[in-house]
């Protein structure tokens, strides 16, 4: 019997929270165990969901697992971030986003009411969203084996024959769209733990941005991709399109929109929110020609009205994002290897 | 070292409490600050917050001073250069 | 946010460049003390703005940086205790020791919070009292106040679940052994703000008098330091060495004698170890003796563990100013923010890690 490991030597021995963080180690752990293992076309492209095509129908398929805390924060709760969550990585491949599924990890003691609550509220987010859950699944875990409760969601959707977002697609000149400020998903989570208690009108943007995308494609036929920028935050957003279209990346911070209280919680914490989730936000790269017809339009959505062209893509720096400082130098904008922690110094 | 923010002294929760403290306004953002090392602090003022504790004021005159001043360099460094 | 947006401006930022642009600068090397003034320096790359004959040493001044090992091994031990909560500030949490961080051993189950303040501390001792709350109390003057008044207040309120692990340490002395050395020729100094909020600047004084070397006492923003230099630049090339307040929107020449004293009240000065620099007389804070049923050094059995530091870190050489982050064979290969080798790598303010986090353009390959 072989007794050797299909799968090679790690650098680290144990999983660290970092490895879920979003930033590189995730990206090494994807690579080193997961890909290499499943090893398939589809998955090799690392998007937010796979696209293929059945009996010539073009299909988008994702799946997503939430393990927030707390449950419930200023702005939402875990629920409508399940259903959100994956209609959004739905969208991000260009999908009208049709099916999910769900399944519950609960821990032995939760209150029941408690989880009434968050289905009730997936209910009325899947209505939002216009999908339907029509699948699903239930374990419970001993006391202590789980915290509190963990969603995961599956979702399909159908993409339209013409659409094709890719960061392969990218191309030097490209214009990069914000749809709108940055960290506010983040930071409202944090506001909510206990041990950094403070008090703030801050709320989580989480947002469905499948009638957005809708719109955007309609308007230009020149998009090339779409990312919603959660964990890791726009940074490892920039990131991974950068390394996978191999092109350069130049952002210019003046244009990134912050809410004040978001900043001010930043400040206060030392963390730096172009590293920070957000749940309701996406980036687009578009033709330079139709940027601003495409801006014009985004921001007649609610959800879009703070939208800006942040960056474009350059000839440089292949592979990297650059950032344009507010006092006008420039560094790396790097993935980070490990999860911010609130600090003193 | 130190991270330290500025925010604005809104109300002092309880003047004869100990440790004293008072809810100051990041922009936004209250949180609970021990002003003790302050005796004279006012609502209003503005202190420098380091780990829940207030270190001190934030001077404001010596700020729009200090701002002035460069800019007042900028106006001596374009009549050189005209 | 007022006091801060100000600082970060193009314009004002323009018009200093300018100024120290146009002053005919000899090579000087000047240090910033502070590790956050390091992290403004390299976050919003100012380098790329100065004249190539300024070389900006980074200095000592990161608390987590320099807390020794045999310090870290103790919290590690102390977590692991059945029924404590230990509480840190979120820096301290990565930080390797000989064998483990206190990040790892969380993750195999010990109780480790990170907290924002030391009164949080106290508000878990309260709200836990079967279980003993240990505090690691580390950093430099500007965190000493906060850490003494927890100490206060838990004797005020009869606390007997709150203990502290004190491993705190003084500026003036770091800065005066970094002088004596001789093994780098510092042109001028910016003195850390936060630090001289609570201090005053009288040491400064001392200081620049001393060694005839100018002292800046600088702020934390583009602004602030870049004036720094420029004041620096301006005595250095009239040949002064005064102490000049450059953040006298926070900083008074006595500093904050109620935090100062607060800090006496609880703490006594003593020899303490730097890691990566060796004992430093009386650069260290230790708990009287009339606090010492707070005193977690005290309260608790430490096992003797044997402490071991990787040879071929240069964190030391670092501290000093000796090296650049980029000199060390180790940077970005060996040692990452995830396998750390030394604790500059890790602390938000440790230089290694603000020359990990932010590349400069031309760094690329």
């Amino acid at each position: 019997m072989n007794m050797d490991c299909p799968i090679p030597e790690n650098e680290f021995e144990k999983i660290l929270l970092a490895h879920g963080s979003g930033g590189s180690l995730t990206g090494k752990l994807i690579q080193d165990i997961f890909i290499k293992s499943f090893n398939n076309d589809l998955l090799a492209k690392e998007h937010d969901g796979a696209v293929f095509n059945i009996d010539g129908k073009k299909l988008a398929f994702t799946t997503d697992s939430f393990v927030v805390n707390p449950i419930f924060f200023p702005g939402g709760n875990i629920g409508e971030l399940a259903v959100y969550g994956t209609v959004n990585d739905l969208a991000m491949c260009g999908a009208k986003p049709l099916y999910l599924s769900a399944s519950f990890i609960i821990e032995e003691g939760f209150e029941m009411e408690t989880l009434q609550q968050i289905v009730a509220s997936m209910k009325t987010a899947a209505d939002k969203c216009n999908v339907q859950i029509i699948t699903g699944d239930t374990k419970v875990v001993e006391k202590g084996k789980g915290d509190k409760i963990f969603i995961n969601t599956s979702g399909i959707g159908i993409v339209p024959d013409e659409v094709d977002l890719s960061p392969s697609n990218v191309k030097e000149g490209d214009k990069i769209i914000l749809s709108g400020t940055i960290a506010d998903h983040g930071i409202a989570v944090l506001s909510a733990r206990e041990n950094l208690a403070f008090q703030s009108e801050i709320k989580s943007d989480t947002a469905p941005l499948n009638d957005l995308v809708e719109v955007m494609l309609k308007v230009s036929k020149n998009i090339h991709v779409l990312r919603d920028p959660t964990r890791g935050g726009l940074a490892a957003s920039l990131n991974e399109i950068a390394s996978k279209a191999a092109a350069g990346i130049i952002i210019h911070q003046d244009k990134i929109k912050l809410k004040n209280e978001v900043k001010a919680a930043c400040e206060l914490l030392g963390l730096d929110p172009l590293y920070i989730a957000n749940e309701g936000k996406l980036i687009c790269f578009v033709t330079p020609d139709d940027a601003e017809k495409l801006l014009i339009e985004m921001r007649k959505n609610s959800l879009a009205k703070n939208s800006e062209i942040i960056g474009e893509v350059v000839n440089e720096y292949k592979g990297k994002v650059v950032l344009k400082t507010l006092i006008g130098t420039k560094r790396i904008l790097d993935l980070h290897t490990v999860e911010q922690l609130p600090r003193i110094c | 070292m130190c991270l330290a923010i500025p925010g604005k002294v809104q109300k002092i929760i309880d003047e004869k409490s100990s440790p004293k403290m008072a809810e100051v306004n990041f922009d936004g953002v209250i949180k609970h600050v021990c002003v003790d090392f302050i005796p004279d602090i006012k609502v209003g003022e503005y202190v420098m917050v380091h780990v829940g504790f207030a270190l001190n004021k934030v001077d404001e005159k010596e700020a729009l001073n200090q701002l002035k001043a460069i800019s007042t360099a900028e106006d001596i460094i374009r009549k050189k250069m005209k | 946010m007022k006091f801060l947006d100000e600082y970060r401006d193009a314009e004002k930022v323009k018009i200093l460049v300018d100024q120290i642009q146009s002053l005919n600068i000899p090579p000087i090397n000047i240090m910033e003390v502070c590790g956050s003034q390091t992290h403004t320096i390299l976050k919003y790359n100012l380098e790329e703005l100065l004249p190539a004959n300024i070389n900006l040493i980074h200095g000592p001044g990161c608390p987590v940086c320099v807390t020794p090992i045999g310090m870290i091994d103790k919290a590690i031990s102390l977590a692991q205790k059945k029924d404590v909560i230990f509480t840190s500030y979120g820096d301290m949490l990565r930080i390797p020791g000989s064998k483990n961080s206190l990040m790892k051993v969380k993750a195999s189950g010990a109780d480790v919070r990170m907290i924002y303040s030391p009164l949080d501390a106290i508000r878990l001792a309260k709200e836990n009292p079967d279980k003993k709350i240990i505090f690691f109390a580390i950093g430099f003057e500007t965190t000493a106040p906060a850490n003494a008044a927890s100490i206060l207040t838990a004797k005020k309120t009869k606390l007997t679940n709150f203990f502290v692990l004190s491993s705190q340490v003084l500026i003036p002395p770091a800065v005066q052994s970094l002088l004596d050395s001789d093994l780098i020729k510092l042109n001028a100094l910016l003195a850390p703000g936060h630090v001289c909020t609570v201090t005053g600047t009288k040491w400064c004084g001392e200081i620049s008098n001393h060694y005839k070397i100018p002292i800046t006492v600088t702020g934390f923003e583009p602004v602030d330091i870049l004036e720094g230099i420029l004041i620096s630049a301006k005595q250095i090339l009239s040949n002064e060495h005064d102490t000049v307040n450059q953040y006298k929107r926070v900083v008074t020449k006595d500093g904050n004698l109620k935090a100062q004293e607060t800090i006496y009240s609880v703490f006594e000065i003593c020899h303490r170890n730097w890691r990566g620099l060796g004992e430093i007389k009386n650069s260290g804070l230790r708990i009287r003796n009339e606090f010492s049923h707070f005193d977690a050094e005290k309260n608790f059995e430490i096992n003797s563990v044997t402490t071991n530091e990787d040879e071929r870190c240069i964190a030391g050489e670092i501290l000093q100013g000796l090296k650049k982050p980029n000199d060390c064979k180790l940077f970005s290969k060996d040692c990452t923010p995830t396998k750390p080798v030394g604790a500059p790598m890790v602390s938000s303010e440790g230089a290694c890690a603000a020359y990990f986090n932010y590349r400069k353009v031309n760094e690329l390959v």
